[in-house]
C-alpha cells in the first residue's frame, strides 16, 4: 500500500528563477533608479511643494483660454494632421519592404542584419532632429515635416511589422509553397493575410503618435501648429497658449476616435 | 512506364543528429493508393516532405523523381522544382489553409503555379478558375462554405477544403501527410472517403501517411510501413496483420492499432454478417 501511495511531505525543489528571480529584478531596478537619482535632479522634487505659489501663478494663466484667433490656429492644426497623414503613408509604403527584408523567416541573415541596423538608425534619431536636417535640405515648411515623420516612422514600422511577420504560423506558407507558388506569392497569400490585423493596428497607432509628433515640428520650422505654439509660449501669451493646447488635445482625441472606428471596420 | 513517385536511396539527417531517413527507396505506380504507416518519428512526414520538394536530403544521398522528372538529388532541389511541385499536391495534418482568406481563395491558390506570375500575385483569378474552385468545393461536399473565412471551418471541413485546393491544382499526385491525425473518427472517415474518390474517379496517385493501420487496411490496397527511418514492410495491406505488426514493431505496435477504430472493424464484421445472411 505504502509503496503505491508514498507519503508526500515535500514539494519538488523550485528552480532558481522562481526563488530569486523577483529579488534580482527588484535589485536591478533599484540600482538603476539610484544611479540616475542625482543626474536627473530628482532631489529637487521638494521644490514642487515649496514653490507651489509660482506654479499656481503660472497655471492660473492657463485657466482663461483666449480663443479669439481660433480660426487661424484651426488651419494650422489641419496642416499638422495632413503632415501626419502623408508622413505615415510614406512610412508604410517604405516600411513594408524594409519589414520583410528584416524578417529572419523571410530574408537571409546577411540581408536581415544590415537592414535592421539601418532601421535602428532611422528610428533612433528623433523626428524633431530629422526635421532640422530636412529643413536644411528642402527648406522651411510642412514638406520637411512630412519627410522627418516618414523617415523616423519607417524605422518604427519596419521593426513592428517584421516582429509580426516573424511570429506567423509557417504552415500556411508551406501549404501555398506546395502548390508551386513563387516566393513572392507565398508572401502575398500566406504571410500578409496573417499579419494584416496587426499591421493595421500598428499603422493607426503610429498615425495617432505622428499627429502628436507633428504638433512640435513647427518649433524647428517644419510646418504645422508647433511654430505658433512655440511663439505664444515664448511671448508669455498664456491664455492663447492654453486655448491652443486645448485645441491640440481635442484634435488628438478626434483622431483617436476615428482610428478606433477604422480599426473595428478593418481588422 | 514512368513511375509516379520514384525515391532512390534517400537519407536525411537533421541538424540535431537524428537520422530521419536511412537509405529509403520506393516506387509508386500511377493510379495507386498507398498508405504509409509507422509510429511517430518513424520518418513518414519527412519522406512525404522530400517527395513534395519541401525539404532537401543529405548531400550526396539519393534522389526523388516525380513523374520521371527530377525533384531533388544529392541534397539539392532541381532548378525547376517549383514547376514539378505543381504535379504534386500536398495536404497536411494541420490543413495549412490561410485562416483569414475565404475558403474559395484558399482553393484558388492551387492555381498560382499555373497563372502568369503577375496575375497570380495580384490574385486576379479568371472567372473559369473561380468556377472550377467552387465545383471542387461542391465535389468534396462543402460548397456552402465558399465565401466564409477558412478559420471558421471545422477541422474536417478544412481538410476537405485542402483536398479541393489539391484538385484545383490539377496535380497528378496527391501527398497526404497525416491528413486525419487531428480529426474525430467521423470526419476522418469522410476525408479518407474523399481521398479514395479522388483516387478512383480522377485517377490521382495517392500517398497517404497514417498513424493507424486500420485505415490503411480499409482504404488502401498497398501499405508501406516505416520504422526508424527505414521501410520495413511494403506489400498488400491485408497481409499486414496485427501479428505481422507485432513482429515488425514489437510492443510499439500498440500505437498503430487504433483502440477507437472499433467502428471500422465492427462495420467489417457487420458486412460479413450481411453477406452471410444474404
Amino acid at each position: 500500500m505504502s509503496a503505491m501511495n508514498p507519503v508526500i511531505d515535500q514539494l519538488p525543489p523550485a528552480p532558481f528563477r522562481d526563488r530569486f528571480g523577483g529579488w534580482i529584478t527588484g535589485a536591478v531596478i533599484f540600482a538603476l533608479l539610484a544611479w540616475s537619482f542625482w543626474p536627473a535632479e530628482i532631489y529637487r522634487a521638494p521644490y514642487l511643494i515649496t514653490d507651489a505659489g509660482n506654479m499656481a501663478k503660472y497655471a492660473s494663466g492657463f485657466f482663461n483660454p483666449e480663443f479669439k484667433d481660433w480660426k487661424y490656429y484651426f488651419w494650422d492644426l489641419v496642416v499638422t494632421v495632413q503632415i501626419a497623414v502623408w508622413g505615415t503613408f510614406l512610412a508604410v509604403v517604405f516600411g513594408i519592404p524594409f519589414a520583410l527584408l528584416s524578417s529572419s523567416n523571410i530574408a537571409p541573415q546577411w540581408v536581415v542584419q544590415p537592414v535592421r541596423r539601418l532601421m535602428d538608425a532611422f528610428r533612433s534619431i528623433n523626428d524633431l532632429v530629422w526635421a532640422v536636417l530636412f529643413v536644411v535640405a528642402v527648406g522651411l515648411g510642412p514638406f520637411a515635416g512630412v519627410l522627418a515623420i516618414a523617415v523616423n516612422t519607417t524605422g518604427i514600422i519596419a521593426k513592428l511589422f517584421s516582429e509580426a511577420v516573424e511570429a506567423i504560423d509557417s504552415r500556411p506558407v508551406e501549404g501555398i509553397r506546395a502548390t508551386g507558388a513563387t516566393p513572392f506569392q507565398e508572401i502575398i497569400f500566406a504571410v500578409i493575410p496573417q499579419v494584416m490585423p496587426l499591421w493595421v493596428s500598428y499603422t493607426l497607432y503610429r498615425f495617432e503618435s505622428n499627429v502628436r509628433g507633428a504638433t512640435v515640428l513647427g518649433i524647428v520650422g517644419a510646418g504645422g501648429i508647433g511654430q505658433s505654439l512655440f511663439e505664444l509660449i515664448r511671448g508669455f501669451y498664456y491664455a492663447e497658449t492654453a486655448a491652443l493646447m486645448l485645441m491640440v488635445i481635442v484634435t488628438v482625441a478626434i483622431v483617436d476616435i476615428i482610428s478606433q472606428q477604422l480599426r473595428k471596420v478593418l481588422v | 512506364m514512368k513511375h509516379s513517385v520514384r525515391v532512390k536511396s534517400l537519407s536525411k539527417t537533421f541538424p540535431s543528429g537524428k537520422r530521419a531517413l536511412d537509405d529509403v527507396s520506393l516506387k509508386i505506380e500511377p493510379g495507386e493508393m498507398v498508405a504509409l504507416i509507422g509510429a511517430s518519428g518513424s520518418g513518414k512526414s519527412t519522406l512525404i516532405r522530400h517527395i513534395a520538394g519541401l525539404i532537401t536530403c543529405d548531400e550526396g544521398s539519393g534522389e526523388v523523381l516525380v513523374n520521371g522528372s527530377l525533384m531533388q538529388q544529392a541534397g539539392k532541389l532541381a532548378p525547376d522544382a517549383r514547376n514539378i511541385r505543381r504535379q504534386t499536391a500536398v495536404i497536411f495534418q494541420q490543413f495549412n489553409l490561410v485562416g483569414r482568406l475565404s475558403v474559395l481563395t484558399n482553393v484558388l491558390t492551387g492555381r498560382l503555379g499555373k497563372l502568369p506570375w503577375l496575375q497570380g500575385t495580384f490574385g486576379l483569378f479568371p472567372h473559369e478558375d473561380q468556377l472550377d474552385a467552387y465545383r471542387a468545393l461542391v465535389r468534396v461536399g462543402i460548397g456552402e462554405t465558399a465565401r466564409q473565412r477558412a478559420s471558421t471551418l471545422s477541422g474536417g471541413q478544412q481538410q476537405r477544403a485542402a483536398i479541393a485546393r489539391a484538385l484545383v491544382q490539377g496535380a497528378s499526385i496527391l501527398l497526404a501527410d497525416e491528413p486525419i491525425a487531428s480529426l474525430d473518427p467521423a470526419s476522418a472517415r469522410r476525408v479518407m472517403e474523399t481521398l479514395t474518390d479522388v483516387n478512383r474517379s480522377d485517377g490521382l496517385t495517392v500517398l497517404v501517411s497514417l498513424h493507424q493501420v486500420e485505415y490503411a487496411r480499409r482504404f488502401c490496397a498497398r501499405t508501406v510501413a516505416m520504422r526508424e527511418g527505414r521501410i520495413v514492410y511494403d506489400g498488400p495491406s491485408r497481409k499486414l496483420t496485427n501479428q505481422k505488426l507485432k513482429e515488425i514493431y514489437g510492443s510499439a505496435s500498440e500505437e498503430l492499432i487504433l483502440p477507437d477504430a472499433a467502428d471500422l472493424v465492427d462495420e467489417g464484421k457487420r458486412r460479413k454478417r450481411d453477406t452471410r445472411a444474404a
